[in-house]
C-alpha cells in the first residue's frame, strides 16, 4: 500500500529538518549536545506557539496579521497591570489571555458575518493592537516581579548539558494540546473541512459561521499566550517588540507542509516548521562565514519549495474537480 | 408501485422569486416512500431551485413543505439533514482533502470522553461504505479518489443519516455505464428499505431504468406528473421542450434577402475530446444558419467550446476556406475570425463591473491589442450603434453591464462580437433566460446577421426557434452528433424522434 | 416601455447636470474626506495650513504631506493596478529594499554614470516583478502567497547585496534626487508625478487600463474575449515592482544610502489603504490611479496632522486601523445587508 497523499508534505518537513540537523551535527560537534536543542526549544517557544494558533486560522483558508501586534500588546498590557496596577503576574496573564481571545473572536465574527477578506481584517487588527501599545506605553519596560524571576530560571535537566525552559515546556504542552484540538475534536476536524470546501461544508452541515469566529478566537488565545512567554522570556515589554512574526508564523506553518488554501495539514508539522526556521538561525550563527540574511533568503527559499509542492498537490485534486465541471 | 396514500415528502404551491426571475411558481410535488421519483425539465426550468428550497438552501417564499405530514422549513442544508432528507448535490459537496471516512462521518464521529475515537470511527465509516458495496481505503483523502467513487461516498454519507427522503441531484454525470448499474442498484435497495428518492438526471435511459414516476418542470412551473411506464419516450420530451406533436411547425421559408457575396466555408473534421465529445464533423458556409438540437448534456455546448479553443480537442481539425485554423485557445479562434457567445453569460460572458461600452469593445480591442486602442469617440459610436441596433435597454452607454437585465445583458456579448466582425459566429443558447420582447428582437437579429454572410452555428434547446430559423440542423445525443436534418425535414417531429431514438 | 423609461432617466439625469456628473466621479468622495481632514487639522493646528518661500523653496505642513507621500504613492499606484487584476502585492516593502540597495551598491563601487545605475536599479524592479508575475499568472498560486515569498525573501536578498551594512553615498545627481529642488518643487515629488502620469497615460490612453479592468472582474470571460489574462496579470505586477524600484530610488537618494531592513517597511499596508480609500474594491475589476493618490495624501495628512497635534505619532496606527475598518464595513456586502435588514425592522416597528 502506497503512504497517504496527504503525508507527503509534513514528510518532506521532517525529512527537511533532519538533514539540516544531520548537517550542524556533521559540521559541528556542539550541534548535538542537548544544549542546542533545549536553547532551540526555549528561543523558538513564542513563535511556535503562535504558529499553531495560525495553523488553525491557515486550515480554515484565512490568515491572521495580527499575532506579532498582539504579542506586544500582551507584553506592554502585562507590564503596565503588574508594575502599574499592582497586579499579580498570573492574574495579569489571565486578564491577557481573555482580552486576546475576545478579540480575536471579535475579528473572527466580521471575517464570517460580514464576508470580509480575513487578510485586510486581521490588517487593521495589526494596526490596532500596535497602536494600543504605544497608547499605554511608549517605553521598553521592565517586568520585574519575584514570580517572573522564578519561572524565568525554571530549568528541567535533559540529558548532557541542555535543559528544558519553562517557556519550551509551555510551547511542548501548546502543540499537544493543538494537535489534540485539530485532530481529536469535532471543532477541529470542521476547521479543516470549510477550508477544504467552504461552500461544502455549509452543505454538509457544518455551523460555518461559528467555527469560524472560534477559529480567530483561538489564534488570538494562541498569540496572546505567545506574548505571556515572550513577555517572561525577557522579562520585558516593548511595543515594537515582535515586529514580522505574523510572517514568520505564517512561514513556520507553510513549512511544516500546511495548505497556504487551507484544509490540509498538521499542527506537528508546524512545529517542525518552527523548528526549521530555528535550526537555520542556529547554522548561520554556528557558520561563521555566512552573514544573518542567508536567514530570510534561506527560508524563502523553503516557502517557495513548500508552495510548489502544494501546488502540485493541490492540482492532482483540482484537477479531478474540474473534469467533473467539464464532464 | 408506490404507496400513493400518505407521501412523505409534499410540495404545496411553492414559489421562489429571485431579483427579475420567477424561478418556481406555485409548484406541487408528492414523493411516495418507496418511491423514485424523477424531476426533469432544461436548464432553468427550476429543478435546482426547487431542491434548494426543499434542503433549506434558499428560504421559500410561498407554499409549504410537509415532510410526513408536518410542515418544516429547515434553515439550512444540515437541519433539513437532521430533519431526514438528505440529499447528492450535482458537483460532489464533499471535502477532497480530507480523508473518505471522515468525510462520512463529518459532525458524527464517534466521541470517548469528548476526543473523537478514530478506530471506531474508521469503523462505522467502513460499514456505511459496505452497505453500498464499495471497498476502499476509507483513510486516503476523497480527492484521490475518481469522481465516481467520490459521488458513491457523497451517496453513503447520505443514506447513512437516516434518511427518509434522498435527493439525487444530477449523480450519474460522471459516472460510467457500470458505475452507473452499480448506483441503480444501490437505489433499488433502498427504495425497497421504503425510502423516497427523487431522482434528478437529463439521461431519459436512465428515466426509464430505474423511476417510477416523472414531474416534469418547465419556466418554473409544474408541466404534470406522469407514470414513467405510461409515458413514452417522444410524449417525455415534448412535455420537457413544451411542443404539442399535433402542432406542427413547418420549416422556414427564406423570408430575408439571400446573401450573394463572398462566402466563407468553414469545415469541422472529426473534432473530439476524450470525455467530453465524440468526433464531430459539420460543413457550413457564410449566409447559413446550422441548428444545433439536442437536450441538456447532449454535448451541444462542448462542440461550441472545442471550436472556439476554450478546451483542447484532442481529435480534429477545423478548416476556414480550406486553411486549418489554430484552436490553441480563443485568441487564436478570434484571430481567425471565430466568435462564441457562451451559454452562462454571468460566468463566461460579461465583466458586471465593466460598462456596457467597455464590453462591447473587449474583443474587438482585444484583436487589435493594447497598443491600438479604439478612439473614445468611435467606442461610443459604436455602442450606441449597437444599442440602437439591439434595442439594449440602457439609460447610456456607461452604465455597468451587470446593472442590466438578462436579456439585455445577451444582447451586449453579442453586441460584442458583432462589432469585432467574425466571419463564424457560434451562439450557444442565445435566448435562455431573457423576456419574450428581447427574445423576438434576438431571432431577429440572427436572421439578419445571416443574410449579411456571416456562417452561424445556433444551439438551442427551443425547438421551435431552430425550426424557425435553421437552414439546417444537427441532432446531438449522449455526446455525439446523431443525425443532420435539413430543408422540409427540419420540423420539431423530426428533431424529437431524432432525440428520441 | 422601456424606452420611454430611459428617455425620462436620462434626461431627469441632464436636469440635475453638473453636481450629479461630480459626484458620480470616483474621486469626489475621497478627495472630500482629504478636504475635510485638512481643514479639521487646520482648525486643530493653525501652523498646517501655511505655506511660506524659504530660499525660493517652499514649505509647510500640507508641501510637507506631498513630499513624503511621494514614495507611498509611487508603491499605491503600483498596487492599485495590482489589485485591479483582483491580485496583492505584499513585496513592495522588499522591492524598495532591493531597489536602493542595487542603486546605493552601484554608486559607491563603481563609475557607472548615473542613468545606467538607475535603470539597474529599475531593472531590479522589473526582475521582482516577474517573479511574483509569472507565481501569480503561471503557476497559479494565489497573489498572497506568491508575493509572501519575496516579502521574506526580499530583504535577504538586499542585505546581501549592501553586504549587510548601511551603505551610505555621495553624488550631487542623487543627493538632488533625494533632496533638490527644482523650480521650487522638490524633485522627488516631480518624479513621482512623472511616473504616475507616465502610468496613468499608458493605462487609460491605451486599451492596457481595460484589459486590466476585464481580467480582474471577470477573467474567464476576458479569456473568453481574446484577452491574453495571464500576460495582462504578468505585466500588471512587473508594473508594481518598476513603482516600487522608483519608490526605492528616492527613498535611498533622500537618506543617502541603503537601509535593507528599514526602507519602505510597512508601507505596504500604507499602499493597500490607500488604494482601498481610493475607492477600489479588493476583489478586482476597477482601479483609480488619481484616486488612489487621493488616498495617499489621505493618509498622510492623517500622520502628519497627528504629529502636528503633538499626540505620538504611533496614534495614527489606532486612527488607521479605524479607517480601514469602517471603508471596508461600508463596502462589504454583508454589513450593508445586515444593515438594511436592522433598517427595515426598525420601520416595522414604527
Amino acid at each position: 500500500m502506497k503512504i497517504n497523499e496527504r503525508f507527503y508534505p509534513i514528510l518532506a518537513t521532517v525529512s527537511v529538518l533532519a538533514l539540516l540537523y544531520g548537517y550542524g551535527i556533521y559540521e559541528h560537534r556542539a550541534f548535538s549536545d542537548s544544549y542546542v536543542l533545549g536553547n532551540l526549544l526555549t528561543d523558538n517557544a513564542f513563535l511556535i506557539i503562535t504558529a499553531v494558533g495560525m495553523t488553525f486560522v491557515i486550515l480554515s483558508g484565512g490568515i491572521d496579521l495580527s499575532v506579532g501586534s498582539m504579542i506586544a500588546f500582551v507584553g506592554v498590557l502585562i507590564a503596565e497591570l503588574v508594575t502599574g496596577f499592582g497586579f499579580h503576574p498570573l492574574a495579569a496573564v489571565a486578564v491577557a489571555l481573555a482580552i486576546g481571545t475576545a478579540f480575536g473572536a471579535f475579528m473572527g465574527l466580521i471575517v464570517a458575518k460580514f464576508d470580509i477578506q480575513p487578510f485586510i481584517v486581521t490588517l487593521a487588527g495589526m494596526f490596532f493592537l500596535r497602536g494600543i501599545c504605544f497608547v499605554i506605553n511608549l517605553d521598553s519596560v521592565p517586568i520585574d516581579h519575584p514570580f517572573v524571576s522564578a519561572v524565568g530560571d525554571f530549568k528541567l535537566p535533559l540529558p548532557g548539558r541542555g535543559w528544558l525552559s519553562a517557556s519550551a515546556l509551555l510551547m511542548l504542552a501548546t502543540v499537544m494540546v493543538g494537535i489534540l484540538i485539530a485532530h481529536y475534536t469535532r471543532f477541529g476536524r470542521n476547521v479543516y473541512a470549510i477550508g477544504g470546501d467552504r461552500h461544502s461544508a455549509q452543505l454538509l452541515g457544518i455551523p460555518v459561521e461559528y467555527t469560524l469566529i472560534r477559529v480567530y478566537a483561538l489564534s488570538g488565545f494562541f498569540s496572546a499566550l505567545a506574548g505571556v512567554v515572550f513577555a517572561f522570556y525577557t522579562a520585558s515589554a516593548y511595543p515594537l517588540a515582535a515586529t514580522g512574526v505574523e510572517l514568520d508564523a505564517i512561514a513556520a506553518v507553510v513549512i511544516g507542509g500546511t495548505l497556504l488554501t487551507g484544509g490540509m495539514g498538521f499542527i506537528a508539522g508546524t512545529f517542525f516548521g518552527g523548528m526549521i526556521m530555528g535550526v537555520i538561525q542556529i547554522l548561520i550563527a554556528f557558520d561563521g562565514s555566512l552573514n544573518s540574511w542567508w536567514t530570510k533568503i534561506m527560508i524563502g527559499a523553503l516557502l517557495f519549495g513548500f508552495i510548489v509542492l502544494q501546488r502540485v498537490i493541490t492540482r492532482s485534486f483540482s484537477g479531478m474537480r474540474a473534469e467533473v465541471q467539464t464532464a | 408501485m408506490a404507496d400513493m396514500t400518505q407521501p412523505v415528502l409534499s410540495v404545496r404551491g411553492v414559489g421562489k422569486t429571485f431579483p427579475g426571475v420567477k424561478a418556481l411558481q406555485g409548484v406541487d410535488f408528492d414523493l411516495a416512500p418507496g418511491e423514485i421519483h424523477a424531476l426533469l425539465g432544461e436548464n432553468g426550468a427550476g429543478k435546482s431551485t426547487l431542491i434548494k428550497v426543499i434542503t433549506g438552501v434558499h428560504p421559500r417564499d410561498e407554499g409549504e413543505v410537509l415532510l410526513e405530514g408536518r410542515v418544516i422549513a429547515p434553515e439550512h442544508p444540515g437541519e433539513a439533514q437532521s430533519l431526514g432528507i438528505s440529499t447528492v448535490f450535482q458537483e460532489v459537496n464533499l471535502i477532497p482533502t480530507l480523508s473518505v471516512a471522515e468525510n462520512l462521518m463529518l459532525e458524527r464521529q464517534v466521541r470517548r470522553g469528548g476526543l473523537i475515537a478514530w478506530k471506531q470511527t474508521a469503523v462505522q465509516a467502513r460499514e456505511a461504505l459496505k452497505t453500498l458495496g464499495l471497498d476502499i481505503d476509507v483513510n486516503r483523502a476523497l480527492g484521490a479518489y475518481s469522481v465516481a467513487v467520490q459521488q458513491l461516498v457523497a451517496i453513503a454519507r447520505a443514506v447513512s443519516l437516516d434518511a427518509r427522503v434522498l435527493i439525487l441531484d444530477e449523480p450519474t454525470a460522471s459516472l460510467d455505464s457500470d458505475e452507473i448499474q452499480t448506483l441503480f442498484r444501490i437505489m433499488r435497495e433502498l427504495k425497497a428499505k421504503g425510502l423516497g428518492i427523487i431522482f434528478v438526471t437529463h439521461f431519459l435511459d436512465q428515466v426509464y431504468a430505474v423511476t417510477d414516476r416523472i414531474t416534469v418542470l418547465r419556466n418554473g412551473r409544474r408541466v404534470g406528473t406522469f407514470v414513467t411506464a405510461e409515458l413514452d419516450r417522444v410524449d417525455l420530451i415534448n412535455q420537457m421542450l413544451g411542443r404539442e406533436l399535433a402542432e406542427v411547425s413547418a420549416h422556414r421559408h427564406r423570408d430575408g434577402e439571400q446573401y450573394r457575396g463572398l462566402t466563407h466555408r468553414i469545415q469541422v473534421e472529426g473534432l473530439g475530446r476524450k470525455r467530453m465529445l465524440n468526433p464531430v464533423s459539420l460543413d457550413l458556409s457564410g449566409g447559413e444558419i446550422l441548428g444545433l438540437a439536442g437536450l441538456l448534456g447532449s454535448g451541444r455546448t462542448e462542440l461550441s467550446e472545442l471550436i472556439f479553443g476554450v478546451h483542447k480537442a484532442d481529435s480534429g481539425r477545423v478548416l476556414l476556406d480550406g486553411e486549418p485554423v489554430s484552436l490553441r485557445s480563443p485568441r487564436h479562434a478570434i484571430r481567425a475570425g471565430v466568435g462564441l457567445c457562451p451559454e452562462d453569460r454571468k460566468q463566461d460572458g460579461i465583466v458586471a463591473e465593466l460598462s456596457v461600452r467597455e464590453n462591447i469593445m473587449l474583443a474587438l480591442q482585444g484583436r487589435r491589442g493594447w497598443l491600438r486602442p479604439i478612439p473614445r469617440g468611435e467606442q461610443q459610436a459604436l455602442a450606441e450603434d449597437m444599442i440602437a441596433a439591439l434595442g439594449i435597454a440602457t439609460p447610456d452607454s456607461e452604465k455597468p453591464v451587470g446593472q442590466l437585465s438578462g436579456g439585455n445583458q445577451q444582447k451586449v456579448v453579442l453586441a460584442r462580437w458583432l462589432v469585432s466582425k467574425p466571419v463564424f459566429l457560434l451562439l450557444d443558447e442565445p435566448t435562455r433566460g431573457i423576456d419574450v420582447g428581447a427574445h423576438a428582437d434576438i431571432i431577429q437579429l440572427i436572421k439578419t446577421l445571416c443574410s449579411e454572410g456571416l456562417a452561424l452555428l445556433v444551439a438551442s434547446s427551443e425547438l421551435e426557434e431552430i425550426v424557425a430559423f435553421a437552414d439546417r440542423v444537427a441532432v446531438m445525443r449522449d455526446r455525439e452528433k446523431v443525425s443532420e436534418l435539413s430543408g422540409d425535414e427540419i420540423t420539431q417531429n423530426n428533431i424529437i424522434e431524432a432525440i428520441a431514438q | 416601455m422601456t424606452s420611454l423609461h430611459t428617455q425620462s432617466g436620462a434626461s431627469a439625469q441632464r436636469r440635475i447636470g453638473l453636481p450629479r456628473a461630480l459626484m458620480q466621479r470616483q474621486w469626489f468622495a475621497p478627495l472630500g474626506a482629504l478636504l475635510l481632514i485638512i481643514i479639521c487639522m487646520g482648525l486643530v493646528s493653525p501652523g498646517f495650513l501655511s505655506i511660506r518661500v524659504v530660499d525660493g523653496h517652499l514649505y509647510g505642513s500640507l508641501i510637507d504631506v506631498i513630499h513624503r507621500g511621494s514614495s507611498a504613492a509611487l508603491v499605491a499606484v503600483g498596487m492599485a493596478i495590482v489589485i485591479g487584476t483582483r491580485g496583492i502585492d505584499l513585496s513592495v516593502g522588499s522591492v524598495i529594499a532591493i531597489s536602493g540597495a542595487v542603486m546605493a551598491v552601484l554608486i559607491s563601487e563603481t563609475d557607472l554614470p548615473p542613468w545606467l545605475i538607475i535603470l539597474a536599479a529599475v531593472g531590479s524592479g522589473v526582475l521582482c516583478g516577474l517573479w511574483n508575475g509569472v507565481l501569480v499568472a503561471y503557476l497559479e498560486i494565489q497573489p498572497i502567497i506568491s508575493t509572501l515569498i519575496l516579502m521574506v525573501a526580499g530583504r535577504g536578498i538586499a542585505q546581501m547585496i549592501t553586504g549587510g551594512q548601511i551603505v551610505t553615498f555621495h553624488g550631487e545627481f542623487f543627493e538632488a534626487i533625494g533632496s533638490g529642488y527644482l523650480l521650487g518643487i522638490p524633485w522627488r515629488v516631480l518624479i513621482a508625478a512623472a511616473v504616475i502620469l507616465l502610468l496613468w497615460l499608458t493605462m487609460r490612453k491605451t486599451a492596457l487600463g481595460l484589459f486590466v479592468e476585464a481580467v480582474g472582474g471577470n477573467a474567464r470571460a476576458s479569456r473568453l474575449a481574446g484577452i491574453d489574462s495571464r500576460g495582462i496579470t504578468l505585466l500588471a505586477y512587473v508594473i508594481s515592482g518598476v513603482c516600487s524600484a522608483v519608490a526605492g530610488i528616492i527613498i535611498a537618494a533622500d537618506i543617502r544610502g541603503a537601509d535593507a531592513n528599514n526602507a519602505g517597511l510597512w508601507l505596504e499596508l500604507d499602499a493597500i489603504l490607500a488604494v482601498v480609500l481610493g475607492g477600489a474594491a479588493l476583489m478586482g475589476g476597477r482601479f483609480y490611479l488619481g484616486a488612489t493618490v487621493i488616498g495617499v495624501l489621505i493618509i498622510q495628512s492623517l500622520t502628519t496632522g497627528i504629529l502636528l497635534s503633538g499626540l505620538p505619532s504611533q496614534y495614527t496606527l489606532v486612527v488607521k486601523a479605524g479607517v480601514v475598518l469602517l471603508v471596508l464595513l461600508m463596502q462589504a456586502p454583508g454589513f450593508r445587508r445586515s444593515m438594511a435588514a436592522v433598517l427595515r425592522r426598525r420601520q416595522h416597528e414604527d
